[in-house]
Order: structure tokens, then sequence, then C-alpha cells
């Protein structure tokens, strides 16, 4: 269900995680997107990434150029089959962590970018999406 | 997986990150630079993230981490070359690395490093 603009990549392996930062930069600066920026969306997706790897067992990210009249932008779709989240909003505040992080890679990330959506449940996996238009 | 090398400069060490860092590089990074420091009896560790692209929290936690362990073996870490985009970065995400000394540029670094060895060094004479 890829149209030409799309990629997807799987999230198997820490080596997986470092493929999709560099994979998401280059989109970044196709989509035009300022150094800052790119930056920015690059360590989200790179939180993101780490976390469909620790707490699902691995996923897969839809990386896509998007459009919105005059403006272009880098969506990234993060999705995983694992347990889920079972409270989302004790799950995205920071400090919060059942992994032994720091607790900053959902409410960081949802800092980072411009539209930041995540719906999961308990036993239904978990779907982010994330946007950064730019400037 | 990539280890990063450690160079040793006369009692600093010094590590400049020139790859795309792996979690798994950077737990080594941890265990050997520990290793490094009681072996040499180093008191200063610079870490060069010159050309690091991104830093996020699991790396930001490494520098921390460092830091904590060589202050706990006698020596003091300096994380150098930070690219404005990812200081910018860190303090959105929410890191901002509170417990880690940062110099401009490596002879900055090694500059705070001597005068931090100096001040220590008068204070024991007092």
């Amino acid at each position: 269900m890829t149209s030409p603009g799309e990629q997807l990549l799987p999230i198997n392996s820490n080596g997986d995680v470092v493929l999709v930062r560099q994979q998401v930069r280059a989109v970044a600066i196709q989509a035009g997107l300022s150094l800052v920026d790119q930056t920015k969306v690059v360590t989200a997706a790179s939180e993101l990434a780490r976390n469909a790897l620790v707490y699902a067992g691995g996923g897969q990210v839809k990386i896509e150029v998007v459009r919105n009249g005059v403006r272009s932008g880098l969506r990234l779709t993060f999705s995983d089959d694992g347990p889920g989240i079972p409270d989302i909003e004790q799950a995205l505040t920071d400090g919060w962590t059942t992994g032994g992080g720091l607790g900053l890679g959902l409410s960081g990330s949802r800092r980072l970018v411009d539209e930041f959506d995540l719906q999961s449940a308990p036993g239904e996996g978990t779907l982010v999406t994330v946007t950064k238009w730019s400037r | 997986m990539e280890r990063v090398p450690i160079l040793k400069l006369g009692d600093i060490l010094i590590v400049s990150i020139q790859i795309d860092l792996e979690d798994q590089s950077v737990l080594a990074l941890q265990e050997d630079l520990a290793d490094k420091i009681v072996a040499t009896g180093a008191r200063g560790v610079i870490i060069d993230i010159t050309a690091v692209e991104i830093v996020d929290s699991f790396i930001g936690r490494m520098f921390a981490t460092i830091a904590s362990i060589s202050r706990m073996l006698d020596a003091e870490t300096v994380v150098v070359g930070m690219r404005p985009a990812v200081a910018i970065t860190l303090v959105e995400l929410g890191l901002s690395l509170g417990g880690v000394r940062t110099a401009l540029n490596l002879e900055k670094g090694v500059a705070l490093l001597n005068h931090l060895d100096g001040a220590q060094i008068a204070a024991a004479r007092r």
C-alpha cells in the first residue's frame, strides 16, 4: 500500500534503528526541512524506533513526504504489534518509564514535532504518527 | 557492532565519536572507558561529538553515566564539539545534561581539564 513517495522500513534490531535515523534524515532533506528541524525529527524518530524495539520487540515505520498547500513536510508512522499502552496519558508524562530509560522518549518526541498522534490499547499494539512541517 | 576507539594523551583519554552510534556501541563505550580510566590512571575524559548529528535520550544518558562513572574513578568528563542543532534539540527533548561539563571544542576541553586539575592540586596543598 505504499505509493512512490513512501518507504517502509523494518525495526527489528539496534542496527535498524540506525538505518531509520539515516533514512529519515535523507527524506527530511528532500522535504526541505531546515537543519534544526531535520535534527529534531531524526531525534524523535530515533526515540520512537527504539520504543518499538524495546517495548514491542520490533515494528515498522512508514516514511513519507506530505504536502499542505505550499508547505511540505515529513510524516512518520510507527506501528507495532506489541502489548500496547494501558494508560496513554501516563506514558506521555515526562519521566514516566517502564523500560528503565529516562522517560523522555514519547513526551520528548512530542515536543520535537509539529503533529503527534498516539493510538494504542492493551493487546492491540501501538500506532504513533508524527509530522514535521517545513517553515 | 562497531567499537569507538579510546586515545590517550598524557593523563587525558579522548574519545571521538565518528560513527552513527548503535545502542550496543554506546554501552560498550561506557565499559571500555571505565576499564581504560582505571588501567591508565587518567584524570580526564574528553568525548568529542563534533561529527555526531543527533543525540537522543539514550546517547545523552550515556554522557551523564560516563561523567558519573569517571567521577567515581577520580576523573572528570568533558563533552566537546556539540553542534548547535543538537543542543537545541536536546533542550527541547527535555535533556539538559545538567551534570555534564561541556566545552566548545577539543582545545577548550583540554584547557578546562587542566584548570580543574590545577584547582584540585591547589586545594590539596592548602
